[in-house]
């Protein structure tokens, strides 16, 4: 906020649309990403940054540098993302941000495509004997300032004429710590997000996701606007990471699909040339982020797919040939 | 133009002159630059966003809200709040201040020890972590609002707050309470004016002049003729939450306390420093006087102190004001916590920011004036 306040005060000219420049020369790459958020962005007891969040900052390293270790992580609150990113702190925001209209619009960014299709949902205590999130009129919710949540919620209560009580914080803790210790009857963000902060309790089953999801939160990656170049590089290799999967690569086939002699293979590695230099990257800089980091349904399964702590199943995130959402334009 | 020059008051002229231009320069520099920049980057400007549906809604007002009023509807009900615990917050803060100002020049051993520690331990943990620690006091030590204690009849306790009856026909008791505060005031002009009487002439206080107080009778009359009223909301326990009443919220009454708590400590130093820096002499004179020890604090030692203690007094009320925006951190709706929610959600940083700034300014000015009224008013009359 500050920041933005002088940036805006003094600077005499604004990125002219030289991302990738700036981030070749500094060597690293600046990601924002959340404050914890188990399965998305969450330091973990070494120190290292885990989740899909991270894996997509790790895969534009890649695909800029051709190594996934040149990200710095700048851990942002709901309140800070967007100036971080108006500010040019962060190169990138990825981040469980949900792109709507205004945001889009108004404030200075772009979003690229989906990371992860959410939508919002309620938690409540088991032993409440609440199962529908109409059940919840006159209810305390707790939810975080600044997010779509705290729109969403005060949109449904207002549309199906029930009283809401919102308790409404700053940070995430003090949400979730309020709703723990009884201050709300319900706890609202995405429905991924409160998996995520389930897996955290002491006494998971002691609270339950309401069936009801109330919204469309497609959470996606943001880049500045007026700098297409980079937008370009964001948004493609997100599709390369959904084209990985769905052309059958990944981290361990990768290297034996060298010889294949299918021309869309033999194009997203990078063999047949045009996918690199049209993008201003690295011809194999597909085949790199796939080699070293896997494809999206990989990323998904070791983050909060159905074998991790948060238990998510594939649903809307899905493959287009599953009957999911995930879909990417041709790469050529 | 040497001549200019050499004009000592001419040449002073020009140098405050050109001092002037170069900050409005700088300044016009900073806006115009600011504006190109927004535009460069695509970012909404200007004040157009007030009339825009909100959207969020708000877990405590003092005038009705509803999340489909506008941003500048949900910004006032920002201002109110803030307000409404900065003026409460000072008043008990002050008065609370004093007592253990005085409790800690007090000759009672205990007491002046008790005084001692408290001002010692508060003073010295940061406000934030106090209010954390309120907070985290009642929503965790009270009982769920299902096992909600009732204090009194008809008064709940529970980690929602406190939920208390209060009067249906609210237009009734407001105009008995305005009508009080009317009294009150020609009540203070009656005895002010026979106090001056009595310096003059010095005849005694009359006794037919403790009519003075029937004056009180006033809002019971306008409390009688409005309505006479008496029935109360009571609060009951449906579904949730108590329904019904008045509900003080934790998040208030944590803010609340924190504050005053918080800043009586600065305020009882005050007191004391102002207290000590009476000479001895004084003490002495009001007691070879005749004057009792209340009198001699009342009249000779408070006056007196007064001018002292104004002015840091002054710089706490103003504190106690611009920490309250610290209620963020607890959930408390106030002013900043409403601007933030708006600058997120309408990406318009530098308008909210500009916005906040200029409400704590004008609440600090305000502040400001009205002290030094009240500073004007103690001040040694020199003759």
């Amino acid at each position: 906020m500050k920041k933005l306040l002088i940036l805006a005060l003094l600077s005499s000219s604004v990125f002219a649309g030289k991302t990738l420049d700036a981030i070749k020369k500094r060597g690293n790459l600046k990601c924002g990403v959340s404050t914890g958020l188990p399965g998305f962005s969450f330091p973990d007891s070494k120190g290292n940054w885990k989740g899909i969040d991270v894996d997509f900052c790790k895969a534009l390293s890649i695909a800029v540098f051709g190594n996934a270790s040149r990200v710095k992580y700048v851990s942002l609150n709901a309140q800070q993302r967007f100036t971080a990113l108006q500010s040019g702190e962060i190169d990138v925001l990825s981040r469980n941000t949900t792109n709507t209209l205004t945001r889009d619009t108004s404030t200075g960014l772009n979003f690229t495509t989906p990371l992860y299709y959410d939508g919002q949902a309620f938690m409540v205590r088991k032993k409440s004997g609440i199962t529908s999130a109409k059940q919840l009129n006159g209810a305390s919710v707790c939810t975080q300032q600044g997010t779509t949540t705290e729109l969403n919620v005060s949109d449904y209560f207002r549309a199906n004429r029930m009283k809401l009580k919102p308790v409404v914080f700053e940070s995430n803790d003090e949400v979730v710590q309020s709703f723990v210790k009884g201050r709300c009857d319900a706890l609202t963000t995405d429905a991924s997000g409160l998996a995520s902060e389930r897996s955290k309790f002491k006494n998971p089953e002691d609270f339950v996701i309401l069936p009801e999801i109330i919204s469309k939160e497609p959470l996606a990656p943001a880049v500045r606007q007026g700098d297409d170049e980079w937008f370009d590089i964001v948004k493609w290799t997100m599709f390369a990471l959904i084209q990985a999967e769905e052309l059958g690569l990944n981290s361990k086939n990768v290297d034996s699909f060298k010889k294949s002699k299918d021309p869309r293979i033999k194009r997203f590695l990078g063999r047949t040339p045009g996918v690199g230099k049209s993008i201003g990257l690295d011809e194999k800089w597909a085949y790199n982020v796939v080699k070293l980091l896997g494809n999206y349904g990989e990323i998904y399964e070791a983050n909060i797919g159905i074998n991790s702590p948060l238990k998510l199943k594939r649903g809307l995130n899905s493959l287009w040939t599953d009957g999911g959402l995930m879909y990417s334009p041709p790469f050529r | 133009m040497f001549n200019l020059l050499r004009d000592e008051k001419k040449r002073a002229l020009l140098i405050q002159a050109s001092g002037l231009f170069l900050v409005l320069a700088i300044f016009g520099y900073l806006f115009h630059n600011t504006q190109l920049n927004l535009e460069k980057q695509n970012i909404a400007t200007g004040f157009g966003f007030f009339e825009l549906e909100a959207g969020f809604d708000i877990g405590e007002a003092l005038v009705e809200y509803w999340s489909d009023d506008t941003y500048l509807k949900a910004l006032w009900v920002g201002v109110l709040n803030t307000l409404k615990v900065s003026i409460l917050g000072n008043i008990f803060a002050v008065t609370l201040g004093v007592l253990i100002g005085l409790g800690h020049l007090s000759n009672n051993w205990l007491v002046k020890k008790l005084c001692r520690s408290y001002i010692e331990i508060v003073r010295n943990i940061p406000l934030l972590l106090q209010l954390f620690f309120w907070y985290a006091l009642l929503t965790e030590a009270l009982p769920a609002v299902k096992q909600a204690m009732e204090i009194l009849p008809s008064v709940y306790l529970s980690n929602r707050g406190l939920n208390i009856p209060f009067p249906v026909n609210t237009a009734n008791y407001g105009f008995s309470l305005f009508g009080f505060i009317v009294a009150l005031i020609i009540f203070f002009f009656m005895e002010r004016k026979r106090d001056l009487k009595q310096i003059e002439t010095g005849v005694a206080k009359p006794l037919w002049e403790k009519l003075n107080y029937t004056i009180f009778l006033i809002p019971i009359l306008i409390w009688a003729l409005t309505g006479a009223s008496t029935e109360f909301e009571i609060p009951k326990l449906v579904g949730f939450n108590f329904n019904g009443g008045y509900t003080l919220t934790p998040e208030f009454t944590a803010l609340f306390v924190g504050l005053v708590i918080y800043t009586a400590a600065f305020n009882a130093e005050i007191t004391r420093a102002g207290i000590q820096s009476i000479s001895k002499g004084q003490w002495e004179a009001a007691h070879s006087l005749g004057l009792s020890q209340r009198d001699t604090v009342k009249i000779v030692i408070l006056p007196q102190a007064l001018r002292v203690m104004i002015p840091p007094l002054t710089s706490q009320v103003l504190n106690l004001t611009k920490n309250s925006s610290l209620a963020v951190a607890i959930g408390y709706p106030d002013f900043v916590s409403i601007a933030n929610t708006t600058m997120n959600q309408t990406g318009q940083a530098v308008e909210c920011v500009f916005m906040i700034m200029i409400v704590y300014l004008t609440f600090s000015l305000l502040t400001s004036i009205f002290m030094n009224w009240f500073n004007k008013k103690f001040a040694l009359v020199e003759r």
